[in-house]
């Protein structure tokens, strides 16, 4: 059964890695602002997964926060790039 | 790996199995962010991944250190209150940001790539 939680571990850590690249691709190719917003908001919610399964992998609870201060500074900063391009400055 | 072989059985199938159906759904939305044709179709890619490949990456993270622990760890249930707080404020942003580009890009008539804001384009 071990076997199968370390295949699942290392599954998961590759399908986040996938798609820390397929974000990355829309991020470069993306035709409008909008497009390479989204995608960034895609990067910090995979680099926040990407923090819980390394936690999960190394069985080490301190990752958790890392985690939670990825999503923090992500929304924040999704926030902020959305009100510019809406806007033309951030804090009005 | 350390203290993963201490694991019961029950708690490594559990586990297993949300983290298997977690990482093909990260992997789904990335691809649909990857892959879709347009702006207000590939809007729709992300959010499986940061509401149901999360919740399931977090309710695995959950049932892992609880069992490990021996003790309730629902630490991860703030990541989830604010992924699930978070994420339609984020998508209403810039869903809102992206109307207002395209029809201040259509009433110029010039510049920029001008997206159809109430019907998709044939192509």
């Amino acid at each position: 059964m071990n076997s199968l939680l370390g295949f699942s571990l290392g599954f998961v850590f590759v399908c986040v890695i996938i798609a820390m690249l397929f974000s990355t691709v829309r991020l470069l190719i993306g035709p409008s602002a909008q497009d390479r917003i989204l995608a960034l908001d895609t990067l910090w919610m995979c680099a926040m997964l990407l923090s819980l399964v390394q936690g999960m992998r190394f069985g080490n609870p301190l990752y958790f926060e890392a985690a939670l201060l990825i999503v923090l500074i992500g929304f924040v900063s999704t926030v902020a790039l959305a009100k510019f391009l809406m806007r033309g400055e951030v804090i009005e | 790996m350390s203290g993963l072989e201490a694991l019961p059985p029950w708690a490594a199938l559990v586990v297993s199995l949300l983290l298997l159906l977690g990482g093909g759904i990260v992997v789904i939305g990335a691809l649909g962010l990857m892959r879709l044709p347009h702006f207000y179709q590939r809007i729709h890619g992300p959010a499986i991944t940061t509401t149901l490949g999360a919740g399931c990456l977090l309710v695995a993270s959950m049932v892992l250190f609880s069992s490990l622990q021996s003790r309730p760890v629902i630490h991860e249930l703030l990541i989830s209150a604010f992924i699930l707080l978070t994420a339609p404020v984020v998508a209403m942003m810039i869903m809102r940001a992206a109307v207002y580009r395209d029809l201040r890009g259509r009433r110029r008539g010039r510049g920029g790539p001008q997206g159809e804001v109430y019907r998709l384009p044939e192509d």
